[in-house]
This record gives structure tokens, sequence and C-alpha cells, in this order.
């Protein structure tokens, strides 16, 4: 028994060491410049909240949830920002970057010459995906406590949330990337990310659509997402936070399996 | 022979991309501590090869063993135990020349401590030490492939595969490789090796293979090849005129093999200065004479042909 299971136990932890030391990769070429990109993927979601949230709901005045809870507006856009910038955050790591590092810089060819392995790269650099979107969102769960959008409690329970969130779409955005042929795939890329960012019950309630378009809208992630962290720090989505979290982790699951056969793929040529 | 088992062994290695067949069934042998060679022109094959016995591309038919080891199913052990420096240099361009060593030492699960000590050992062994800090982007093309070769030395490999080591690289550049390669080879580690610089080849090579569209077409030493398909010398000689042609029927008598290019002719022969002796017996007056030894060029050209391929 303990032969046989030994040697699993060893597998998984050279594994993990091993997409350990991709994601460090990322730590040593952290320079001035990626700082910058950084802080710029925080105020984004901010200016929304301020411009849209704050300043357009000082029009739109109180909703009441499906629940029955009434909040600001600002309230129930808030966490929808924070499931969007976890999206931005750990996109920007797996698509861009991700892709620039697979075709154009070649790295992964270098890696691959070593013990590393295909999944063990997807791994690590979601890994890394995730430290940069779970950055983002402590920071804007903190703002969101600072301005009385939330408590304390429901923000420390929307954290791992939202850092789950980071990782299915971290995961999406891999396979992408994968099936990327260009830069110029990049444009439609970014035009799918911005209808989901603008119509996934984020500053509109899923509700107001019609039967159709909602069903629609409700079966993509950011919905789910944002359907998720809304119940968190908002309240009153009863137990369909179940569902968002089965949801997400399928998606995880599916989305890390593509990507790593999709890159064993590639790279195995 | 000996009985030692070879660190690499192919029989009957095939590798097909949809269409084509890279690799058609060969058979090779590495034993420990030799510098094998693979020769051939452009799409012959070796590439295909060597990243196979890399363990980065998995054979489309045939049997390898690498290290006594299955390249699919044993790849991170294999390779834990290998040094390549690609064709193509992929040395990270967001990271300097000493963090190119360190990373990737962590990606063997070297410890930092031991890996930072290893950079330096490495960047002085292949004189790069001064640009230690510098990104690599601005580094000349024989610095990248030093570097590329101290990285694929980072985790003290016992078969070192490099795939066109001194393509590209001024004669100075070329002749330190060369030197760091023999060093290495002082040591004991296996070195296989794909050129198609034959200087190189006889340079380095104990034993070679001639590769040709996917096939080995001749095996041996460098001496041996020579021996089995060229003469010992070999005559060029140049004729007023157009055309080369006319003089060669009368030369033929002379040589084992006579050869024509557009501008010359040449006569492989046991002795070049007694062919040239001949050559005036017959009343043949050409404007150049060049006696020389024959060499793996010869061999190679031979082989394989002189129709350029791409």
């Amino acid at each position: 028994m303990v032969a046989l299971v030994l040697p699993r136990l060893m597998d998984v932890s050279a594994a993990s060491r091993r997409s350990a030391s991709v994601a460090e990769r990322n730590l040593s070429a952290l320079k001035s410049i990626y700082w910058l990109l950084l802080v710029s993927g925080f105020i984004e979601p901010l200016l929304y909240l301020f411009s849209i949230g704050v300043g357009v709901g000082a029009l739109v005045g109180d909703l009441t949830l499906p629940g029955g809870a009434v909040v600001s507006y600002a309230a129930f856009v808030a966490p929808a920002m924070l499931a969007s910038s976890a999206m931005t955050g750990s996109f920007a790591e797996t698509t861009f970057n991700f892709f620039g590092k697979m075709k154009y810089m070649k790295l992964y060819d270098g890696v691959i010459a070593t013990p590393v392995q295909p999944f063990e790269i997807a791994f690590g650099e979601l890994a890394w995906a995730m430290l940069r979107g779970s950055a983002y969102s402590g920071a804007f769960l903190v703002v969101m406590v600072v301005m009385d959008l939330t408590t304390v409690t429901r923000a420390a329970v929307a954290f791992p949330a939202a850092v789950l969130v980071g990782f299915t779409f971290g995961a999406i955005g891999m396979t992408i990337a994968t099936f990327m042929r260009s830069w110029q795939d990049f444009d439609l890329l970014g035009s799918a990310q911005f209808v989901l960012f603008l119509f996934s019950g984020t500053f509109i309630p899923a509700q107001a659509y019609p039967t159709l378009l909602r069903w629609l809208v409700e079966v993509t992630p950011l919905y789910r997402a944002v359907h998720l962290i809304r119940g968190i720090t908002v309240g009153g989505s009863g137990w369909t936070w179940l569902l968002d979290i089965g949801y997400l982790l399928v998606v995880l699951a599916i989305g890390l399996f593509i990507a790593s056969r999709r890159m064993s793929r590639l790279l195995y040529r | 022979m000996t009985t030692a088992q070879p660190l690499i062994q192919a029989r009957g290695l095939v590798k097909r991309f949809s269409g084509f067949t890279a690799v058609n069934a060969i058979d090779v042998a590495v034993r420990a501590g030799e510098a094998f060679g693979f020769l051939g022109p452009n799409g012959a094959g070796k590439s295909s090869t060597m990243r196979m016995i890399g363990c980065v591309s998995p054979p489309s038919g045939g049997e390898l063993r690498i290290l006594g080891m299955d390249p699919v199913r044993d790849g991170p052990a294999i390779r834990a135990r290998l040094g390549v420096c690609p064709q193509l240099d992929t040395l990270d361009p967001e990271l300097t020349v000493r963090e190119n060593l360190i990373t990737y030492a962590r990606y063997f699960g070297i410890p930092r401590r031991v890996a930072r000590l290893r950079a330096a050992e490495l960047l002085d062994f292949v004189q790069l030490s001064e640009r230690a800090d510098s990104k690599v982007e601005p580094l000349s093309g024989g610095m990248k492939r030093r570097l590329t070769i101290a990285r694929a030395l980072v985790n003290e490999p016992e078969i070192v595969l490099l795939d066109e080591p001194t393509t590209g690289l001024d004669p100075q550049a070329r002749h330190l490789v060369w030197e760091r390669l023999f060093q290495l080879k002082q040591q004991g580690v296996t070195l296989v090796l794909t050129t198609h610089y034959m200087d190189e080849a006889e340079q380095l090579c104990d034993r070679l293979v001639v590769m040709d569209g996917g096939r080995i077409v001749a095996e041996g030493s460098p001496r041996v090849l020579i021996e089995q398909h060229s003469t010992r010398e070999v005559v060029e000689l140049r004729f007023a005129g157009e055309s080369q042609e006319p003089f060669v029927s009368k030369l033929e008598q002379l040589g084992e093999r006579v050869e024509v290019l557009p501008d010359r002719i040449l006569l492989y022969v046991p002795d070049g200065d007694a062919a040239v002796v001949e050559v005036t017996a017959l009343g043949l007056h050409p404007l150049n004479v060049l006696v020389r030894r024959s060499g793996l060029e010869d061999v190679f050209l031979h082989l394989t042909g002189r129709t350029l391929i791409d």
C-alpha cells in the first residue's frame, strides 16, 4: 500500500514544486513598468464604482433585490465591480501575457526541456494570475468596507469567493489563449469581455431582461460570479450560492483540463 | 564494441508530421562519454530526432530508450539528466543573464543558493561574467549562444544535446564554443550535436551519422567515413572557357571519381601530385590547380548531393 501510494504523493509534491518554479519566474520578471500595469488594473473598477455606482446611483436611487432586500445602487454595483476586476486581473495574465510568453517569447519551449511539464506550466501561470487577481480583490474589498458598502465579516467571506472567481477566469483565459492565432484575436476577446462586463447583471439586474435573454445572461460565468459575490456582500440570495460555486468549480476544472491538453499538443510537437 | 548499455538507443525511430515523414526509421546508439554527431542538410530530420531525444516530441513509431528509460512515460526523470541547447535560443527576454540561469535551475528544483553559485561558475565558464546583470536582448548572437549553452549545463547533465550550436556565429565565438564543448567532453559528459559544418563535425565528433531525407545514409568516425566514401586527396582543376564539360572525358580515366561543377572539376584520387603530373601529360593546361586532402565535406556532398534543399 505504502509502495503504491508513496510514488503518487511524490509525484504531486514534485508537480507542485515545479508549478511553483513557473510562478517564481514571474516574480523575478517583475519590473517597475509591471507595477504600473498592476495599479491600473485596480484603479479601473474603482473609477466605474465612483462614476456609475455612486454618480449614476444618485439618480437611480435604491434597488429592491429579488430576495426583498433594499440596497443603494452603489452597494448593488460594487460586488459586480469586484467580480469583474477579478476577471480582468486574471484574464490579463492568462490571455495576453500567457500568449506572449508562449507564442512570441517562446518561453515555454525552453521550460519543457526541463522536468517541468505543460500542465505544471498551466498550474504555475494560473497560480500567478491568481496572486494578481487576489491582490485586486483584497484592495477593492477594503474600499467597499471603508465606503460602508458591505461589512467586514461579509468582506472576509467574499475574499475567497473572489479568489475562486479569479481562478475560474484564469482557466478560461488560458484555454482561450491556446486557441489564439495572433494579436488581432485579442480585439475580439476584448469586445467579448466588455459585453460580459456590461450585461452580466453588473449594472442592471438580470430580471430586467426578457426571459430568453435573461437565461442567456444567467449562464455566463461572469453573471454567476457577480451573483455569488453580491449574495455575500449584500445578502439575500438564499441557497443559490451553492449553484454559483459548483458552476465556477466545474468551469475551472474543464478550463484547466483543456488548457493543459492544448499546451501539450502545441509544445510537444 | 563496449558491453555497456548505450545511453541513447533508437531502433526504427520514426517521426511523422501531418503529411510528411521527417524521420524515417533510423537506428542510433550513443555510448557514454562519446561525442556523437548528426550531419545533414536542412530538412534531413536532425532537429526532429534531437527533439525526440530531448523528450519534447513523442516518436510516431519505433523504439527509443534514453538512459534506459522511456521518453514518453519518464519524460521528467530523463529531462532532469539532460542539458539542451536548442537550435533557436529560447532565453527569457524579461530576465537578466544571471536570472536566466538561476530561474532555469529552479525549474530543475535546484535550491536557490546552489543555483546562484552555479550561475556564477557557468558565467565564468562561457566568459559572460561581465554581462551577468545585462538583459538578454542587447547581447550579440555569440553571447546568447554561450548563455544558452551555460543554461544547458545548469543541472550538471550527463548528456548534452546541442542543435546547431555554432550556426550564425563568427569564427572567434565558434572557437570559444568548441573549446568549451571539448572541455565538457574531457569531463566525461556525453555530447550529441547536429551540425552542417564539416569542420565542426571533424573537430568535435568521435562518431557521426549522415542523414538525408529522414534516413541515415552513412555512419562512422570522421576518418572512416572519409576512407569509405572519398579518396585520400582531391585535385581541383579550373580550365579556361565557358564550360568545364569538354575536359571531363579525358580526366575520367585518371581518378576514382570526377565531379563537374560550373567553375571547376574535382578529381578524386589517392595521390594528388601524381594526378597533376598525369593531367599535364594528357596535354591539358588548367588555369588553376589545387591539391588538398579529402574532408568530410566531400563525403557529405557525395552522399547528400549538391542540390539546394530548403
